[in-house]
């Protein structure tokens, strides 16, 4: 088995209101290793890139860590101080943003915020910043780097910038990349060539992603393995192949059904009835109980602990095979 | 997906954009007087406006003197302290200045003529500013042109100026003396020319709005006339904002009064509002009768900061996003 | 870039001959000139004679282009109070009024932005909170009110500082100036206090909340994700973004620190053009009035004009645009 990079262990993030605490991240655990990609799954407000927030210590106030371990290589990066987990920002973990047109700072040449991250990082001298810049623009497919770095960045169009922001993100060469919704905001057509580049950097690099997204077409392209989330839960976890072929969590089965393919009638679609529920209407037990058709009276009580099924990790009371035997 | 980094102390920051209310609901949903109750700031604000207003309103009952009547006067009293000091004497419990005339009855008359003057010149300028927005967003064309680029040119400058300008003109106009009651209302339509823009254009831009709605077309069907169609369905929409520019440009307009009067272009010294008593009192600095220009000051500041408080609190309550 | 220019410029010189049509019939309408220049006792036939020597009797069109033209040549009129040309007193005063209005200008713009600054880095703080209450102080009180207080305090009380005037000043050709002596130095600071208090009140509010704005963007986000220092983060990137809308509005205020000027001037006994036309408003003095209000219109529009060349300097964004138009 390769080196595991990320280990996030009962992950919880709640945020504390006037109204009281709402956990927006409930007891989340999952690993990536070195050069996989993990695609992380849901509908808008599952709490996807605010686990992706909380791994690179970015939840603002008046959200918390309230519980679990987030570690990098083994080390505990949760606890670090401020200072120290500014270092391991872009030195060991990289982000990308869903809109590249507004990810970079309009006032500044990209060359210079590609070099004033390089030197946060690193002893570089101003001038080999500068080279390193260039090399990093070319990487990504900027043509003409050596020209492009010296403009700003409305001069760049939407996929440009998207590759300016993932070469400022691997500036620092970072053992992780927290890519949060990075084509969502792109054309279609695009879209597969930030994937493309996304996938064959960390191949060379040997960087580990976490790849938030609720596009199961862009999983289905990139992730080695998915998380799929819902309501600040991960309901199933397992390699990308295993979950979209044969998913076990009622709501990943409905999730799946929504894609549309070649083989199925556009106008047959399935489709989960409900919407998922607030962070103040979280029911007790599953919190899919009230949308899932499989639903039965355990499921409305206890909350499902995660079963390894076949490849993947379910939580379901469903495929609790020693409680149905008792 | 930056819904939970909402400013802490706001709404709960709950992190789906997607169930974040919309400025709409957040108005229907907004309890105003919760909301009050919740402030305390809005509450002492209130409270003190509350006070000086109904001590404005009966300062004719509890002054101990008729400021304005020269008969009452009398120079055996003239520049005594405050009463807490050793020379102070009963009934004159602020002091008096140096024409004998007691420093408490004159801020209140004063108070008085402040809040008059001031409420005047709000309702000239949002009749005038509410009409003239109707008119703009309604004909459009040239005529709108022609009044938003007047608003455009009155804004780069300050109302203090445009208001020293009309007051002069008008001076120039009727020659020097004019009566108490004429210079008033010379007062209030200064002031009502230099705050009229704000409303003009809040109304402009919401009767733009609504203009080319489904029901002001059906309204016109069955045969409403323009002119009701808009006081009608046009008016409700914008009283939140127009009933905020109009607090906040009450504290104005009595301060734009206070400055003319100070600068000795406003109300004369026969009949003093603050502005006046603290011109007067401003040459008694420095021998020492400072209770003269002190109270006059803290009655003006009081209540200027009062109903900037509340208003303040208005524009939040109603509408977190208004300018 | 031209286009632009050329526009502004256009705007400016509309705005200049609105300002000079109000000023015309300021002179032309409000009160009789003839008898600003007999008296009550002159026999008809000689006003007569006047008026047709003024020209009171050609078509107004022809009245207002004469006016133009004497303006422009700096030909203001004859003030009634003092019986000398407004152009001569009025740049005879103009040294004082423009020293103490940059005096001001300075102090606002120093001390606002550091306290909005403060106020949104650091928001929880007692300080912050002193700084809002101040500030409301400062909005909510009328300027010779302020004059008043501190005159009351450092004059009066303290002794330490003159509470009229402008000391001691030095001639330089035309110009006078008191930063040249210690007592003209000392004149200056109350007034410009008082004066630049609402300014800088204002500036300090604008860069908060427009701080506080910019402070949560993604690119402000990403310039933390990126792992750099809080400092650059916070004053490279957050405050330059900051002071883009600020210079505008913040400029745009400025120029009615002169404006403004009138009030201070009165209180402080300042001998500058804003005393003058107080003096000229009670005693009727209309040429000095309708100069006053071209100059202060002419200033404005300057003021407005650099503010907007400022702007497309410090934002690339706009330069751009603006180049493609031209």
């Amino acid at each position: 088995m390769t080196e595991t990079i990320l280990s996030v262990r009962d992950l919880t993030v709640t945020f504390d209101t006037r109204r009281g605490p709402l956990t927006a991240i409930d007891r989340v655990s999952f690993d990536i290793h070195r050069g996989e990609i993990l695609g992380v799954v849901g509908e808008s407000g599952a709490g996807k890139s605010v686990t992706g927030s909380a791994v690179i210590g970015l939840i603002d106030r008046p959200g918390r860590i309230s519980g679990g371990e987030i570690s990098l290589r083994g080390e505990r990066i949760d606890t670090l101080s401020p200072e120290a987990m500014r270092r391991v920002r872009g030195r060991r973990i990289g982000m990308i943003f869903q809109d590249p047109l507004t990810s970079l700072d309009p006032l500044f040449r990209v060359g210079d915020q590609i070099v004033e991250t390089l030197r946060a990082h690193t002893e570089l001298s101003a001038k080999a910043a500068r080279t390193r810049a260039i090399d990093l623009l070319a990487e990504v497919g900027i043509p003409a780097p050596e020209r492009r770095i010296d403009g700003y960045p409305h001069e760049f169009s939407g996929g440009m910038r998207q590759r300016v922001v993932i070469a400022l993100a691997l500036a620092a060469e970072p053992e992780l990349i927290i890519a949060d919704e990075p084509t969502t905001a792109l054309d279609v057509s695009v879209q597969a060539q930030i994937i493309t580049l996304l996938k064959r950097l960390c191949r060379e690099h040997g960087t580990a992603v976490m790849l938030v997204t609720h596009d199961m077409g862009v999983i289905a392209e990139a992730a080695d393995r998915v998380a799929v989330m819902y309501a600040g839960r991960v309901a199933e976890i397992g390699p990308v192949a295993a979950v979209i072929a044969k998913p076990h969590h009622p709501y990943a089965v409905g999730l799946m059904g929504a894609i549309p393919t070649l083989s199925q009638e556009a106008d047959r679609l399935s489709q989960i009835p409900g919407s998922m529920p607030r962070l103040t209407a979280i029911p007790k037990g599953c919190a899919f109980n009230p949308r899932c058709p499989k639903v039965f009276s355990r499921c409305r009580v206890e909350r499902p602990e995660p079963i390894l099924v076949g490849a993947s990790r379910v939580a379901c009371h469903l495929y609790d095979v020693t409680e149905k035997a008792a | 997906m930056s819904g939970y980094d909402l400013d802490a102390g706001d709404a709960p920051p709950v992190p789906l954009p997607e169930v974040a209310p919309s400025r709409i609901a957040r108005w229907r949903d907004s309890d105003l007087l919760a909301s009050f109750l919740g402030s305390k700031t809005a509450m002492a604000a209130l409270l003190a406006t509350v006070l000086m207003v109904g001590l404005a309103v009966a300062a004719p009952l509890v002054s101990p003197q008729n400021p304005y009547d020269p008969a009452q006067l009398d120079l055996i009293n003239s520049n005594l302290p405050p009463i807490w000091q050793a020379d102070g004497q009963a009934p004159f419990y602020l002091g008096t200045d140096d024409q004998g005339r007691d420093v408490l009855s004159a801020v209140l008359y004063g108070l008085r003529l402040s809040l008059i003057v001031g409420v005047l010149g709000v309702i000239t300028s949002g009749v005038l500013g509410i009409a003239l927005g109707l008119v703009a967003g309604y004909a459009g064309g040239a005529l709108d042109t022609l009044i938003m680029r007047i608003a455009d040119v009155q804004l780069t400058f300050p109302a203090i100026l445009i208001a020293l300008v009309v007051d002069g003109v008008a001076r120039a106009s009727f020659g020097g003396a004019l009566d108490v009651g004429p210079l008033i209302g010379l007062i209030v339509i200064s002031i009502g020319l230099s705050f009229w823009v704000q409303y003009a254009r809040t109304v402009r831009s919401s009767v733009m709005v609504e203009k080319g709605k489904d029901y002001v077309q059906a309204a016109r069907l069955i045969g409403l006339t323009p002119p009701v169609i808009l006081v009608r369905h046009v008016l409700p929409n914008v009283t939140g904002p127009v009933f905020v520019i109009a607090t906040i440009n009450l504290a104005l307009a009595i301060i734009t009064e206070a400055t003319l009067s100070f600068l000795g272009t406003g109300l004369p010294e026969t009949m003093p509002s603050l502005g006046t008593l603290i011109r007067t009192g401003n040459r008694f600095l420095f021998s020492g009768e400072w209770w003269i220009v002190a109270f006059p000051g803290l009655a003006l500041a009081g209540l200027v900061i009062a109903i900037n408080l509340l208003g303040d609190w208005l524009r939040d309550a109603l509408n977190p996003k208004l300018q | 870039m031209l286009a632009f220019l050329l526009r502004r410029v256009m705007q400016a010189a509309a705005v200049l001959a609105v300002v000079g049509l109000i000023a015309f019939s300021m002179f032309r309408f409000a009160g009789d000139p003839v008898n600003q220049i007999v008296g009550p006792d002159t026999p008809a036939s000689e006003r007569a004679e006047i008026r047709r020597s003024l020209g009171l009797d050609d078509p107004v069109l022809v009245q207002f282009a004469r006016y133009a033209g004497d303006v422009v040549r700096g030909r203001l009129g004859i003030s009634y109070q003092f019986r000398q040309p407004v152009s001569q007193l009025l740049a005879e005063r103009m040294p004082a009024t423009l020293e103490l209005a940059f005096c001001a200008t300075v102090f606002a713009l120093v001390v606002g932005v550091l306290m909005g600054v403060y106020c949104a880095l650091r928001r929880e703080s007692w300080l912050a909170g002193l700084f809002q209450a101040v500030s409301l102080i400062g909005i909510s009180l009328p300027t010779f009110l302020i004059g008043i207080l501190l005159i009351y305090l450092f004059s009066v009380t303290l002794g330490w500082l003159p509470s009229y005037g402008r000391g001691d000043t030095v001639r330089l050709g035309w110009w006078t100036t008191g930063f040249l002596t210690w007592s003209g130095l000392k004149a200056l600071i109350l007034p410009s206090i008082t004066l630049g208090l609402f300014q800088m009140t204002l500036i300090m509010r604008l860069v908060r909340a427009e701080m506080l704005e910019v402070l949560r963007t993604d690119y402000i986000r990403f310039a933390r994700a990126r792992g750099l220092s809080t400092r650059a983060v916070n004053l490279r990137h957050a405050l330059k973004n900051t002071l883009v809308p600020v210079i505008t509005i913040a400029g745009l205020q400025l120029g009615s620190v002169i404006a403004f000027s009138i009030i201070t001037e009165t209180v402080f006994q300042w001998p500058g053009m804003g005393l003058l036309f107080v003096q000229a408003v009670q005693n009727v003095d209309i040429p000095i009035m309708s100069a006053y209000l071209l100059l202060v219109a002419l200033i404005f529009v300057t003021i407005n004009l650099v503010v907007d060349i400022l702007y497309t300097v410090v934002d690339p964004r706009l330069r751009l645009s603006s180049a493609r138009t031209a």
